[in-house]
């Protein structure tokens, strides 16, 4: 794309979201909908600026994210040795395969109302439920890695001299590597929506998927749509920053992917 | 929110066992063996009564409660709607990604004006819009219906657009070299170019739209559906049903990808040799 497209891409972007924003906003004053159910832009920046000031949002923000990275570190400090071990033993992969394959097309908000009678209401419910939705994406993609690592390079490390430590952590870990990270940004992804159906379910006091749910027994969409609005960003620095970041750091710098398009 | 098909980057796992070249009935009991272990283990915990038999109900008990609810209608009642819901939804997402996609591939003022707009609503989780869709358009099934599709429609969006702009240009201009104008050029090289992309796409996108629907059902208070089965059960302490319940929903969920998407490639791109 050359320089002047790209500016023509920017402004007629920047054309259509003005454009998006001004019908939207046009609408919500016309008043054929009550302004309850379609908040004006300034009334929901103004929600968003009110909550986060006196801490509210940033307290329901934290709860989440709690919620989540507790889910999702425990999932993949179960979820990576396993993958590895599947790939390694045949033993273990004739075992947790079939597990696996049968547990996988459930999705993981089935489970709430299951685990809130048997863990009561509370973190402990999101947690799990979190920890569910991301350990099978990183299983998967760590197994599937480990056993693609082209065993030609297994064979001429072993030919210099490698040793099984330094085959493993020197030729096998960094090869199945892109799989790994495939698999970390889709266990956020699910574990990202997870958390936000199972605080909706499971309603506890605190966090972002139940403030969004609250807010519409009030019929305040200003908070809700100011809501989304901090998730959506949550999402995107942690899609974006982090995971593009580690991308950037590792398998990217290795040149074992191009760059992904878009 | 969405996974595009990275040039690249290792495709999702695919779930072939690494033997080949074993009798039938070893491949069958290998897989069994796994399940039997934690049935018994199921079985031991939930007799043993540690905790109490309706929060944590043996097998048997779940069997009974799938077969009684299987026999008098209520259970396959609810997997009915569950599935029309879910197709109702994919159907829509399905039509308007594939429109939208195409015309974000093919013409560059569209990629424009829908990059933006999807760019934004795509990393936002789909159930985070429920109460949203619940409050626009009541409680009930226009909700969860439109709150399944609008979601799903993202992944069909995003690798529709891919694959038609990685149509090989050497394509679109030997067939116009050979005079074919742009109709044919559209239905005999670009959806057939694209459809590898397209195809995943929609894997992506109904697997997304199952994740959510279960989820949705319980929040949207639909007359029938397994998700608000499971939901109502957990008021009566009904933990047989509800296991029953989401058993059947991972039987759906199995079925679907394995007899709908499975034997929907080997019938199309890879029968034309370009996956394999």
């Amino acid at each position: 794309m050359s320089a002047g497209e790209r500016t023509r891409s920017l402004r007629r972007a920047a054309v259509t979201l003005l454009a998006a924003a001004a019908a939207y906003e046009a609408i919500a004053r016309s008043g054929v909908f009550p302004p309850a159910l379609l908040p004006t832009l300034p009334a929901v920046a103004r929600a968003l600026v009110t909550t986060v000031l006196d801490g509210t949002m940033l307290n329901h923000a934290f709860h989440t994210l709690y919620r989540v990275l507790a889910g999702f570190a425990l999932a993949i400090t179960v979820a990576l040795p396993l993958g590895i071990l599947m790939a390694r033993f045949r033993a273990v992969e004739n075992f947790f395969l079939p597990l696996a394959s049968a547990l996988m097309p459930i999705p993981s908000l089935a489970w709430v109302p299951v685990f809130i009678l048997w863990f009561g209401l509370g973190d402990i419910v999101a947690i799990l439920i979190v920890f569910y939705a991301a350990t099978f994406p990183m299983l998967l993609n760590t197994w599937s890695g480990v056993r693609a690592v082209n065993p030609l390079w297994l064979r001429a490390a072993g030919a210099m001299g490698a040793d099984e430590r330094a085959l493993f952590w020197k030729v096998m870990i960094p090869g199945a590597f892109p799989f790994i990270i495939t698999g970390v940004r889709q266990a956020f992804l699910r574990s990202w929506i997870a958390v936000v159906g199972a605080e909706m379910i499971a309603a506890s006091n605190w966090g972002l998927g139940w403030v969004i749910f609250d807010a519409k027994e009030f019929l305040n969409a200003d908070v809700m749509l100011a809501s989304l609005v901090v998730i959506g960003a949550i999402g995107f620095v942690f899609e974006r920053l982090v995971f593009g970041s580690l991308e950037r750091a590792t398998v990217l710098r290795w040149g074992m992917v191009r760059a992904a398009k878009g | 929110m969405y996974d595009a098909v990275p040039a690249s980057a290792p495709a999702s796992a695919e779930l072939a066992p690494s033997t080949a070249g074993e009798p039938v009935w070893r491949t069958v009991a290998r897989t069994a063996f796994p399940f039997i272990v934690v049935g018994a283990v199921w079985e031991t915990v939930a007799r043993l009564g540690v905790f109490p038999p309706r929060l944590f109900p043996s097998l048997e008990v779940v069997a009974s409660a799938f077969i009684r609810l299987t026999a008098n209608g209520i259970l396959p009642h609810h997997a009915l709607d569950t599935v029309i819901r879910l197709l109702a939804g994919f159907g829509l997402a399905a039509a308007a990604g594939m429109a939208i996609g195409i015309a974000m591939g093919r013409s560059r003022r569209a990629e424009d004006v829908f990059l933006p707009l999807v760019s934004i609503g795509a990393p936002i989780p789909g159930i985070a819009y429920a109460p949203l869709f619940l409050l626009w358009f009541g409680l009930g099934n226009v909700s969860a219906v439109l709150l399944v599709g609008f979601v799903s429609a993202f992944p069909v969006i995003f690798n529709t657009w891919t694959g038609v702009k990685a149509v090989k240009e050497i394509w679109l201009r030997s067939a116009q070299a050979m005079g074919a104008d742009d109709r044919a050029l559209f239905r005999h090289v670009i959806l057939p170019g694209a459809l590898p992309y397209i195809l995943t796409g929609l894997r992506l996108g109904l697997a997304q739209a199952w994740r959510i629907l279960v989820g949705v059902e319980m929040l949207a208070a639909v007359p029938w559906g397994l998700g608000w089965l499971i939901f109502g059960a957990r008021e009566f302490l009904n933990t047989d049903v509800m296991l029953a319940g989401v058993a059947v929903i991972g039987i759906i969920g199995l079925a679907l990808e394995k007899l709908v998407f499975q034997r929907l490639e080997r019938f199309t791109v890879v029968r034309w040799g370009m996956m394999t």
